[in-house]
């Protein structure tokens, strides 16, 4: 993309529940034939380049969590709930079972205490639009007292099942997505968590 | 959802019989740069006619409503995509719906028209499904199927599906593999043994004449998978059409009885809750008493190494066509092989072994149409065709190639339509030298498993000689 797309790029506010957009979207490349060997016309590219607007709901405060260091779960209180005081990370909104609105709580402390590798996968390839360091250490982090384990990624070190992590978080220059948390091994000093990361 | 309702556990009901009329299949390659989606459909379709001696124009006077799979609308840059088949095989003005549910979206299709004929609205349904993944760069690619995972909390880390896949089967592979070298060599054995059935099939691309070493020497995708050890990316079409007793007996003379459940389970494997194994009819809980005792880390189930959505398909179907136990009423399996440990995992959730034992189904040889230990007709030969690591993965498509192929097993007409010289020239190919007929002699009754990425969708569709039913089987 050129300079002055960079520059302009576009962004998206709201007002009165509707989304401002301003800058550059949709920038226009023109298209190219396809032809084959013979010369012969087979297809043409049809480039696009694509921004989608998309709300996180009552999810946001889960995602703005990690910016502020914190992991956020949630619980059934419903007291005619059987499955009441469950606790789930990844954050649902709705109690599964009860589908009544949960209650935020902090995982945090629990996290940075009890966390362990449910398993792992070292990956050496990613997709279009990856913004993680390859190798990808993808790692399922079991939390005690919770329900679910959730999806994430090692920064430091190798993963093995079992293998006690506490979380870290990207607290200066959040993309508030899901990269914003990460983990190392237990006992790791701050001097070696990554740019912008902090405990 | 971790208990079930006694009527979430009902056993699902066919208001009548619904039989597998004719199907088709066009070839299967990673790219067509020189054909255009519905060339593909028609050929699946025209093959369909062909198979009963009907011209395309007749088999479709038949047809009432039509149930298409495709998966991927973002690879084609084409929403609607249904529309343009449906209008290309000249089917409109009748009713038309799309199917989509990942890698399960064959198996899906089949369903909705399998309900259709069985509540009366339709006679006469035709499910059709294809997929186009050749259309984007592979990255662009896999970043497009990394949106089949949830866009907040998994698709951001990495855009690649493998990753989200990957770490159940590293937990597989330590609990119930143990991490042994045994169990390594079992699963690349699954490969060659898909790759080497597909050389013998003219509609597949993926086949190989390879050896054990070969998988175990090929390039590490995501530890302990290899390259070989992974299914096909392909484009392609197939079809099956479905009726109710009096038009499939006008419409040919052997139509087959066909069943189809489904199951489902959560697109983020981490979103699984521990509970109890749901129970095919040959177990019962002392079949697992001790499972977790025998597979240290096995605690949890279905933890990330069973397939909920396909056990509880295949609870429902075996049930709705009285599979007791599926080694000795099936005549052979066609299975979503999308990776030789999944496929392991799989033979678990659909009861040929009890969970933790899936290895002693290839190890046995009674995976094989010929047992390489005994030189004997395998027990329960799984994908003669090659399944989706030898023969194709075109998504939409995948599940109904499978029912293709059970069909044309069934029939007894393997040999006939894989061994016609004249197909392997039409797709550009020889036929082998040493091809080699894959039919499973007197094949009555066979299970496919249509499966979805992570499980969240999995159907299983049984398909029956009629004259071979089970004890049992309803409707
Ligand atoms: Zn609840």
């Amino acid at each position: 993309m050129s300079c002055a797309h960079e520059q302009n790029r576009g962004k998206v506010k709201v007002d009165n529940n509707r989304y401002i957009v301003k800058g550059d979207f949709s920038v226009i490349y023109p298209n190219t034939p396809i032809f084959n060997k013979q010369g012969k016309l087979c297809g043409v590219t049809n480039p696009r380049d694509m921004t989608y607007i998309h709300s996180y709901g009552a999810e946001a405060p889960f995602f703005e969590g990690l910016s502020k260091g914190s992991l956020k779960g949630t619980k059934c209180e419903n007291p005619a709930c059987e499955y009441k005081g469950s606790v789930y990370i990844p954050f649902r909104i709705y109690c599964p079972d009860c589908l009544k609105k949960m209650k935020i709580v902090d995982l945090t402390a629990a996290a940075k205490k009890t966390a362990r590798i449910y398993t792992y996968m070292v990956c050496e390839r990613s997709g279009a639009f990856n913004t993680l360091d390859k190798p990808i250490k993808f790692i399922n982090v079991k939390i005690e007292g919770t329900a679910t384990i959730l999806m994430s990624y090692l920064y430091l070190g190798e993963p093995s099942m079992g293998m006690r992590v506490v979380p870290i978080f990207r607290t200066k220059n959040p993309t508030y997505t899901i990269t914003d948390l990460s983990w190392v091994p237990e006992g790791t000093p701050q001097s070696k968590l990554p740019k912008g990361f902090s405990f | 959802m971790i208990k079930f309702s006694k009527q979430q556990l009902k056993i699902p009901k066919m208001m009548r019989p619904v039989y597998l009329v004719t199907g088709g299949m066009s070839e299967f390659r990673r790219a067509f740069p020189e054909k255009r989606t519905e060339e593909l459909c028609v050929e699946a379709l025209t093959m369909a006619a062909e198979m009963i001696n009907m011209t395309p124009a007749e088999l479709k006077s038949y047809i009432h409503t039509c149930y298409y799979g495709h998966f991927a609308d973002h690879f084609g840059d084409q929403l609607l995509g249904e529309s343009v088949i449906h209008d290309r095989l000249g089917l409109d003005p009748l009713g038309n719906i799309g199917v989509k549910t990942g890698g399960a979206t064959g198996g899906s299709t089949l369903w909705e028209a399998v309900k259709a004929v069985a509540s009366g609205y339709s006679d006469c349904a035709l499910a059709l499904g294809w997929e186009r993944m050749d259309e984007v760069p592979t990255d662009e690619g896999n970043h497009l199927i990394s949106c089949a995972a949830d866009k907040d909390w998994e698709t951001p880390l990495g855009h690649i599906y493998t990753g989200y896949y990957a770490v159940m089967a590293q937990k597989y592979w330590q609990v119930y593999g143990k991490s042994e070298d045994s169990f390594r060599k079992t699963m690349a054995e699954i490969a060659v043994k898909n790759r080497g059935y597909a050389c013998h099939n003219p509609f597949a691309h993926g086949g190989m004449r390879i050896t054990v070493e070969d998988v175990l020497k090929s390039p590490v995708i995501a530890d302990p998978l290899r390259a070989l050890d992974a299914c096909l990316m392909s484009v392609g079409s197939a079809c099956c059409i479905v009726a109710d007793e009096k038009t499939a007996f006008k419409m040919c003379k052997n139509p087959l009885l066909v069943y189809v459940a489904a199951g489902t389970h959560t697109l983020r494997p981490a979103d699984r809750r521990d509970m109890e194994i749901p129970l095919l009819p040959n177990e019962t809980k002392n079949t697992y008493k001790d499972l977790d005792k025998r597979f240290p880390g096995g605690e949890l189930y279905p933890g990330f190494t069973g397939f909920l959505a396909a056990r509880m398909a295949c609870y429902y179907a075996y049930r709705m066509a009285g599979v007791y136990d599926p080694c000795e009423d099936l005549d052979l399996v066609e299975l979503h092989d999308a990776f030789t440990i999944s496929d392991i995992q799989s033979y678990e959730d659909v009861g040929i072994r009890p969970y933790g034992e899936g290895r002693t189904y290839v190890e046995s040889g009674d995976c094989y149409v010929t047992n390489p230990n005994t030189g004997k007709p395998g027990k329960l030969p799984a994908n003669p065709s090659g399944g989706l690591i030898g023969c194709m993965h075109a998504v939409g498509a995948t599940g109904l190639m499978q029912v293709c192929e059970l069909m044309l097993q069934i029939w007894g007409r393997h040999a006939e339509v894989h061994g016609d010289a004249k197909r392997w020239k039409s797709f550009g190919k020889t036929k082998p030298k040493d091809w080699k007929d894959l039919q499973v002699k007197g094949a009555k009754r066979g299970l496919a498993i249509s499966h979805a990425g992570v499980g969240s969708h999995v159907t299983a569709t049984i398909v029956v000689d009629p004259k071979h039913q089970l004890k049992g089987g309803k409707a």
